[in-house]
């Protein structure tokens, strides 16, 4: 086919290549104010390369934020949270998939509920609930609530799904107790699976922004996008730091994903398509 | 070969009859998936139900100054002449039905060019398009409230160049409608372009051939063999854009703040503003469930719109 039609296929694979970098634009922007002043940002003409001023930019950040305060708590947040989540959603998620008991289509309909039921309304007893459990400005409040995402179910019972009964049972012939199967059996083939989950459920504490917003009010348990929309808010905003703090958020995350954006993609997509 | 393998697919095998799958298990094991399922149950039920209940009985309550009164359906009453609330409805449902069907026909194209035989280095550009959806709201919302400041920003800057003058990207109304449209649009397309991609990649390409021994051009073979085979995904990224684009509140929080003049208060903004910043709990108890009615009723008539024929 494409030896047929070099000239189409050019024009396609260039057309495409020019939306892309339209859909960069953003990214290289980020670049570039990150390491500009605040004062340069807003020059005419503006910035088109990227500036030195990327250290200043993240002392100042230091100094009005306390930032590296906050990239530790969004961190901690974030991995205590994969952790947990990841254990919850793990153990319903083979459960749901290699048993079949009473109840099981009726509590696993129930905990999808949760992916169409919006958020908000949970969001004001919620935030009675921490104020009463004296929760408020502590990172439970954080982690808690979303222990059990009815997405990170789906996601592994659907994985879970593709395990051989046989495997299974070979390994209850072997004596094998019911937890040690799932680790010591159903687990290692689970890997990629594994990877998805984790890289999504730190993807999503790690951008979350409205339920800390709203259970973080001291400065100092802030997480980042906590804090860059405080920052953001003030009279006199310094655009160079707060790039620079939004590249801080952003860099790491494209990162991680690049590394294992295979999982990650097939995985989400697990559940998209067999229906 | 085929000896070799044998003996090992035996050894796999129980020696006794092998129980089908589903079959009740042994004894040690019925409390198993009781077990296993126990964690995500229980969570579920503190962290979602019971709040779900609390908040409709919130939504009949009117709180002033810390203190709860009981007033029956006065919060949905007040909703119904409430000016906001139907400006965060408009609003709401102006992005419904511009933007989601504009970024799901740009998907869908990118979509079936990302499947194109012609394309060179797909994995790259499937790549590219995807990273969007990997930056939080807040840090995209940031990025664009700079590029597009109306006398400072690159994006004016450049449209000077062409002879263009200034745009008020996000203190006109209009245009600040068009500026979130865009962010939402540039955050969101390529994530739905992978998942319609997916489904694409299972359509069998003897359906194109045999289209194309019928005669039919570019155009027929995607009327009659794209868009069925399509069907099912357009179907999830169409639910999943509506209940995402209903709960809208991270991109007009950080962009435009619901304004200017309202323009772009979305119902998430509305119920925000009125639980955290005038602490009237019944009344944004109300509004979610309001919105909850919403989101069940479009899902219902989007199956069955979309649904009828798969």
């Amino acid at each position: 086919m494409t030896t047929r039609h070099p000239g189409r296929s050019i024009m396609l694979t260039s057309g495409l290549a020019l939306a892309l970098a339209a859909v960069a634009v953003p990214f290289y922007w980020l670049a570039v104010g990150a390491t500009h002043s605040s004062r340069e940002l807003f020059d005419s003409p503006p910035p088109l390369l990227p500036g030195g001023h990327l250290a200043e930019n993240l002392a100042t950040l230091q100094e009005t934020a306390d930032f590296g305060r906050v990239v530790l708590n969004s961190l901690g947040i974030a991995l205590v949270y994969t952790l947990l989540a990841g254990t919850v959603c793990t153990l319903a998620g083979y459960g749901f998939a290699t048993y079949r008991f009473r109840g099981r289509e009726a509590l696993f309909g129930l905990l999808m509920l949760g992916l169409v039921v919006p958020a908000q309304i949970t969001l004001v007893p919620l935030f009675k609930m921490m104020a009463e459990l004296q929760w408020l400005d502590t990172y439970q409040a954080v982690i808690a609530p979303n222990l059990a995402l009815p997405f990170g179910i789906f996601l592994m019972r659907q994985s879970m799904a593709a395990l051989p009964a046989e495997l299974l049972d070979s390994g209850r012939m072997d004596g094998c107790g019911e937890f040690r199967l799932l680790w010591r059996v159903a687990l290692p083939p689970m890997r990629p699976a594994l990877a998805a989950l984790a890289l999504f459920l730190f993807l999503y504490q790690w951008n979350d922004f409205i339920w800390p917003l709203i259970v973080l009010r001291d400065d100092s348990t802030f997480t980042i996008p906590v804090a860059l929309a405080s920052l953001q808010g003030l009279d006199e905003t310094d655009y160079g730091a707060i790039l620079a703090g939004t590249a801080v958020a952003a860099v790491p995350m494209a990162v991680v994903f690049l590394a294992l954006q295979r999982h990650f993609v097939s995985g989400l997509l697990a559940g998209a398509v067999k229906e | 070969m085929t000896q070799a393998a044998a003996p090992a697919a035996g050894r796999s095998l129980p020696a006794g009859p092998a129980p089908a799958a589903g079959r009740p298990r042994r004894r040690r094991g019925r409390a198993a998936p009781y077990l296993f399922v126990l964690p995500a149950v229980l969570l579920f039920a503190v962290f979602k139900l019971y709040p779900i209940g609390w908040s409709f009985l919130l939504s009949l309550h009117r709180t002033v100054g810390g203190t709860e009164t009981f007033v029956g359906a006065d919060n949905y009453v007040r909703l119904a002449d409430d000016p906001l609330f139907w400006t965060a409805l408009r609003n709401t449902g102006v992005i419904l039905v511009v933007q989601v069907p504009l970024m799901l026909a740009l998907a869908t194209a990118l979509a079936v060019a990302l499947d194109s035989t012609l394309l060179r280095g797909r994995p790259v550009f499937r790549l590219g398009f995807f990273l969007p959806m990997v930056t939080g709201l807040v840090a995209y919302g940031i990025v664009f409230s700079v590029l597009l400041n109306k006398d400072y920003g690159l994006v004016n800057w450049l449209l000077g160049l062409l002879g263009a003058d200034p745009v008020p990207w996000l203190t006109d109304p209009l245009w600040a409608r068009i500026s979130l449209g865009l962010a939402l649009t540039w955050h969101y397309t390529g994530y739905n372009a992978v998942i319609l991609l997916a489904r694409l990649q299972t359509v069998p390409r003897e359906l194109y051939d045999a289209a194309a021994v019928d005669g039919a051009g570019a155009l027929g073979a995607f009327r009659h063999v794209t868009l069925p085979g399509l069907r099912p995904a357009l179907l999830l990224t169409t639910v999943l854009s509506t209940i995402g684009t209903l709960q809208l509140f991270d991109e007009p929080f950080v962009l435009t703040g619901g304004g200017p003049d309202n323009a772009t208060l979305t119902i998430g903004v509305y119920l925000y503003q009125n639980a955290f910043k005038y602490f009237d709990f019944g009344y944004a108890s109300a509004v979610a469930y309001a919105l909850t009615v919403l989101v069940g009723l479009l899902g219902l008539i989007q199956f069955r719109l979309l649904g009828e024929k798969t």
